[in-house]
């Protein structure tokens, strides 16, 4: 790692011991006392692999596994599955020091060891490798290495900046000592475990309580529609950072919602864009999407939504008379009826189907009327009534052929019915007379 | 009218002798006895063959074979047709009485041994008539190019190409290609309405010359009953006894094949797409289910031979030998042996019907 350019200051790590015995001994000595012994083993263990001292030793590994404070040993225990032990980083990398020497020599500032890094200035410490992207290329050729500097402009980063070392820095999204690749399933970054991990801070009252923001949006999230397609597999679903951004987490503004929306549900965006909306909202200082959708528990939005009903939402700016409130009512009255139409026509053509009438062609028309519908959908977002009537209305008239098909079809069984009925009395009136004329024969022969 | 007729057959007779057909029938007789209900199979089975050609030939007027217009010229059939639902149905439903019918029959023959000497011949031409209706059935089934019968057809001619030597060469003939593509559509139309038809019409005006020149046979134990006096020689005139009995039960065949037809249409299913991954629970005919499920469980390799081909042959041979049964059962009154092959048929159906409903589980 000869391309590290910032040497910061670190505290030592072996302070504060929790032990019994460490309560009893000052803490200097606990540690000659234990390092002595850790040192002696590894000696042992030298002496009989005849190892090269310089040929990949990692003194600080051969030490710290055979610690029993979990602080210091799990970070050794847990390196050798972490992504930069992976690459053929080792702890002095980070922490410094000397891997050869097996004494406690090896923590000396003479030999540039630098303990555990100061909260403040771990970004620093990451982003003299993330923001070298030349040395990142060498591991990855998409590696961006713009982390530390999207990191500043974040609400993290500046309260950071401010002295804060309640906010997330990288350790705490992407763990440390265990870091895994973010493709990596089992990663706290990795798209389906990334709510849980903003929801370790963001989620804990007690934690955010000076912050003064809600805690409560990861547990609306887990509601939302996005939240269920993630479950579901999906990894293009939106969790937190799709919206709030990662390194540059930071809530979207007021008048930027619909952007950020827009990102994925590009159409929408462009027909709200051009609605009588954008003017008012921006007016009224009234986020767009988020207004009628919310923002963390977007559910799947239904029917109702749109119209005067008691799930309306377009009432909780529109009251009778106006003229947003009279095309809210014609637009959930031109869906209704495209709805109904299209429920119609399928109970229609399902019961002809069960009862084994070919019915296959009216059902693919019948799937451009469920094209229709969900159009027509879309175009609420328009907020005119008139663009929603140009979808409903070729959508109703498919429907209605195709209910139409469905109707002829359950006639046509009625007639084939009837017509089985004729054909089995006609045969049988000729089977009893057939078997008439045969006892009349019979009855001849024998006579 | 009944001198027109007398005068048309009077014509006829002074052409080629047609006096001695009528002749022939008039003195024609089917004995009677506990067993003659079995009689009025063949004659059932006869009458469905007449139902499938007539159907068929209608279905031709509309039937296009090629992967782009067969799936569409049988929904059309079906929808826009007049009555052309209950045409593609009764054929659809006609095929599959045909073949139970003739299964009964071939089964009321055997345990009745009617393939007794001098009737070796009318049970071999019998098994082929057999044979050739199971193929009118494979070859039928993939016509309306649905998905099951792609897929079923598609393990079907697989099977054809696992047998050593001419096994490549057999499913590139049955399939027109290495895959079953359009050609193999095409190809077997031209089996279904041609080459089969032909075969079948010549072995079928063979069976029936043979069964009115030997006439009906009398099961062994009717004839020692009447041979030892224990019951008399009963029988009855062909024509018009026999032959009225036979049209009561076409009427009942007709009756029932127009009530399956309005009340279960035959299915159409889904267009074929040779390009999609095949879907649960394909399986051939009702008819083939039992060569289906055992060949599911033979091993795949049985002393280093190959598990289906080793079904193949196991299910060839024993065909062979059910053909060869007049040959082998011929000492008729030996009870050891009679008593085996009646054990053997019973063997046969029971395996039939236990192995068909194992597949249909």
């Amino acid at each position: 790692m000869a391309g590290f350019k910032i040497v910061g200051q670190f505290e030592a790590v072996a302070a504060n011991r929790t032990r019994p015995m460490a309560a009893k001994l000052p803490a200097a000595t606990w540690i000659v006392m234990k390092t002595a012994v850790a040192t002696l083993l590894v000696l042992i263990g030298a002496v009989g692999s005849a190892r090269a001292a310089d040929s990949g030793k990692n003194s600080c590994m051969s030490c710290h596994l055979l610690m029993e404070d979990a602080r210091v040993l799990n970070p050794a225990k847990f390196f050798d599955g972490d992504v930069h032990h992976q690459a053929g980083l080792t702890c002095v990398d980070c922490h410094g020091g000397d891997p050869n020497d097996d004494s406690p020599n090896a923590m000396s500032p003479a030999k540039g060891f630098r303990g555990v890094p100061k909260k403040a200035l771990i970004p620093d410490l990451c982003a003299r490798c993330h923001s070298d992207i030349a040395y990142m290329h060498r591991f990855n050729p998409k590696m961006r290495a713009d982390q530390l500097s999207q990191y500043l402009t974040s609400v993290h980063g500046k309260r950071l900046k401010q002295g804060d070392a309640k906010v997330a820095t990288c350790v705490d999204c992407h763990s440390v000592h265990n870091i895994l690749a973010v493709s990596d399933t089992r990663a706290p970054v990795y798209p389906t475990n990334v709510a849980a991990t903003c929801g370790r801070c963001h989620s804990n009252a007690a934690y955010m309580k000076d912050y003064k923001i809600p805690t409560d949006q990861v547990a609306n999230y887990k509601k939302s529609v996005h939240a269920a397609t993630l479950a579901q597999g999906d990894t293009s679903a939106p969790t937190c950072t799709t919206c709030h951004g990662n390194h540059g987490a930071t809530p979207p503004g007021v008048g930027s919602v619909a952007n950020v929306c827009g990102t994925c549900h590009v159409f929408f965006a462009q027909l709200f864009e051009k609605s009588p909306h954008q003017a008012a909202f921006a007016k009224m200082g009234l986020p767009g999407c988020v207004q009628c959708h919310s923002n963390h528990a977007i559910v799947k939005p239904s029917d109702d939504w749109v119209g005067v009903g008691p799930n309306s939402v377009c009432t909780t700016c529109h009251s009778s008379g106006d003229a947003g409130y009279r095309s809210a009512q014609a637009m959930a009255q031109d869906l209704a009826r495209l709805n109904l139409g299209i429920t119609r026509a399928e109970d229609v053509l399902d019961t002809a189907e069960r009862a084994g009438m070919e019915v296959s062609n009216p059902k693919i028309e019948l799937s451009s009327a469920h094209e229709a519908l969900i159009k027509a959908r879309v175009d609420v977002h328009t907020f005119r009534d008139a663009e929603v009537e140009k979808i409903t209305k070729p959508g109703l008239e498919i429907a209605a052929h195709a209910d139409q098909a469905g109707v002829a079809a359950l006639a046509e069984l009625n007639v084939r019915r009837k017509g089985l009925g004729i054909s089995l009395i006609t045969i049988l009136v000729a089977i009893v007379g057939l078997y008439l004329k045969i006892r009349q024969i019979e009855s001849r022969q024998q006579g | 009218m009944s001198s027109l007729f007398r005068r048309t057959l009077d014509w006829l007779d002074e052409r080629f002798g047609a006096g001695s057909i009528e002749e022939f029938l008039r003195h024609k007789t089917v004995p009677i006895h506990k067993h003659s209900v079995w009689y009025y199979f063949g004659g059932m089975t006869l009458f469905l063959f007449v139902v499938q050609v007539l159907t068929g030939i209608l279905l031709l007027l509309y039937y296009r074979p090629t992967p782009n217009d067969a799936f569409e010229s049988v929904q059309y059939l079906m929808t826009q047709v007049r009555f052309g639902w209950l045409i593609r149905s009764v054929h659809s439903w006609s095929a599959n009485l045909m073949i139970l019918a003739a299964f009964i029959h071939m089964f009321s023959v055997y345990f009745l041994k009617a393939y007794r000497k001098p009737r070796e011949l009318t049970w071999i031409t019998g098994m082929l008539l057999l044979f050739i209706v199971m193929g009118f059935g494979f070859s039928g089934y993939l016509l309306p190019w649905n998905t099951l019968a792609f897929f079923a057809t598609k393990v079907g001619t697989e099977m054809a190409g696992s047998i050593p030597i001419v096994g490549k060469w057999f499913l590139v003939f049955l399939r027109g290609g290495d895959e079953v593509t359009g050609a193999t559509l095409t190809r077997f139309f031209g089996f279904h309405v041609a080459v089969l038809p032909g075969l079948a019409t010549t072995l079928l005006a063979l069976h029936l010359l043979l069964v009115q020149t030997l006439g009906m046979s009398v099961p062994p134990g009717v004839e020692r009953a009447i041979a030892e006096g224990r019951q008399p020689r009963r029988s009855m005139p062909f024509v018009p006894n026999f032959f009225l009995r036979d049209a009561i039960g076409w009427y009942a065949a007709l009756g029932v094949l127009g009530a399956l037809a309005a009340i279960f249409p035959w299915e159409l299913g889904v267009k074929a797409d040779p390009f999609a991954a095949a879907p649960a629970g394909i399986r051939p005919e009702w008819y083939f289910l039992f060569v289906f499920q055992t060949l599911k469980y033979i091993p795949a390799k049985v002393f280093f031979i190959d598990g289906e081909l080793l079904g193949i042959f196991g299910f060839s041979a024993a065909a062979l030998i059910w053909v060869a049964i007049p040959f082998l059962d011929r000492r008729v009154g030996f009870a050891p042996l009679t008593r085996f092959f009646t054990g053997l048929g019973i063997f046969v159906i029971g395996y039939m019907i236990v192995l068909s409903w194992l597949a249909l589980r």
